[in-house]
């Protein structure tokens, strides 16, 4: 479907060419995770000129599940040693506050953690074990959450009881607001998710321009799209003339995808959630309703969380903000390497400081 | 875990379908995209479609952005 031709649109060296010539120090944010990995695979930092600066955002799931939620998982995991716990592969190293543990590291000492690439192949899990508990980890954005649905509807429809859902889901826009709201936040323009647009529409991101003036484009993955869209954005800014563009037609309608807006207020309510170095954000997070209660893995296993106030060296927090990029972190590339990683901006192929270590560094 | 990509359909059997791209197969569940066809392309996440993406559509899309670049001649 025109691929290559996104990647490499015609004529793509003019736009480079201007964005070499814009002098003024530009600071656009990238909010997905996949975006971060895009720009930094395809090389395109280093086509911009020094005073244009990418800077990543709260888009990586595992990056902004907070440490209290980690721990949660690994007590859980602790103390049910006959449970079957489900997850996404990135969640595996992500090292909670006693040190050296992660879910990776429970496994190896004996308890059954098991890696699923969707989430209906942890339903499939409790049908073939229906003996023990099963818990999957329903962590991500607006993308991820129909996968979650669509488990939850299977074990409905099929009448599995040993089936549990932890609901850390979480919300773009609250995320955002937050971190416009912050006094320091000096952010000129947002690259815009492209899936997260599929889901929430259009005019899910309306807010930006309208309520906070910020120039805005929803851009698709390719590294001609996010030339294109960052060309869009320092345009806006260059002219004054702020506004939402959608560079991603092909996929982001105007309202988004109705059936899974449905689905997500069918099943779920909005609640206050925490997040990795923002914190608390209100009506930012999705925990299963009370008419699925008999899903919820927090209902089920009593899960609270612990306030943790311990401050680490790790600066997560701060590059999830935008306040930093990763090589200002101390440890970075020193004593924190994707083999060896401190904070999960590390361990999350989609994280900031990963892209940074894999793609950037040299 | 967020990686969505683009695939082609290729077979469909209720809400459960086929889709490939270069030769390797997927099996991924269309529940959440209206009129699904053999054919159809659809951008797919952890194991479902979260869209279609039409020919007229991406088309579209390319002539947008050749608007742009045709501007900075
Ligand atoms: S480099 Fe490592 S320790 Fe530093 S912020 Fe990133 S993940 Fe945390």
């Amino acid at each position: 479907m025109h691929l290559n031709e996104f990647r490499k649109p015609q004529d793509i060296d003019r736009v480079i060419k201007f964005l070499k010539k814009i002098d003024r120090k530009i600071k656009i944010m990238e909010v997905c995770g996949t975006h971060t990995m895009a720009i930094a695979k395809s090389g395109i930092k280093g086509l911009l000129p020094e005073n244009i600066k990418l800077i990543s955002g709260p888009g990586c799931p595992v990056c902004v599940t907070p440490s209290e939620e980690i721990d949660a998982i690994l007590e859980l995991c602790r103390k049910n040693r006959d449970l079957i716990i489900t997850t996404y592969g990135d969640m595996m190293k992500v090292p909670g506050t006693n040190v050296g543990e992660s879910l990776e590291k429970l496994r190896a000492l004996g308890s059954d953690i098991r890696i699923v690439y969707s989430a209906l192949d942890a339903v499939e899990i409790a049908k073939n074990n229906q003996d023990r508990e099963v818990v999957f980890l329903g962590i991500g954005f607006e993308t991820t959450t129909p996968g979650t649905i669509l488990a939850l509807e299977e074990a409905i429809n099929n009448n599995i009881n040993n089936f549990y859902i932890y609901s850390m889901h979480k919300l773009v826009e609250p995320a955002l607001r937050a971190l416009l709201e912050q006094p320091d936040f000096d952010i000129d323009g947002f690259i815009c998710p492209g899936h997260v647009g599929a889901v929430i529409g259009e005019e899910g991101f309306r807010f930006l321009v309208d309520e906070y003036k910020k120039p805005s484009v929803i851009c698709g993955f390719e590294a001609g799209d996010i030339l294109i869209g960052i060309f869009k954005i320092i345009n806006q800014i260059i002219n004054n003339d702020v506004k939402l563009e959608n560079e991603y037609k092909r996929v982001v309608k105007t309202e988004g995808n109705k059936i899974i807006k449905e689905k997500v207020e069918k099943y779920f309510k909005v609640s206050d959630d925490l997040w990795r170095g923002i914190g608390l954000i209100k009506n930012s997070g999705l925990k299963l309703k009370k008419e699925y209660e008999k899903f919820d893995a927090i209902t089920r296993f009593n899960i609270t969380l612990r306030e943790n106030n311990k401050t680490t060296a790790c600066r997560c927090g701060d590059v999830i903000k935008g306040k930093i990029e990763p090589n200002e972190c101390s440890l970075f590339g020193r004593l924190c390497t994707p083999e060896n990683a401190v904070g999960p901006c590390m361990v999350s192929s989609e994280g900031a400081c990963a892209a940074y270590y894999k793609y950037l560094q040299f | 875990m967020c990686l969505a990509v683009p695939l082609k359909v290729v077979n469909i059997e209720g809400n459960t379908a086929q889709a490939e791209i270069e030769g390797v197969k997927r099996t991924i569940r269309i529940d959440f995209v209206k009129d699904v066809k053999v054919g159809d392309y659809v951008i797919v996440h952890a194991g479902f479609a979260i869209e279609k993406l039409k020919e007229e559509d991406a088309i579209e899309n390319l002539r947008l952005i050749k608007e742009v670049t045709d501007a900075l001649k």
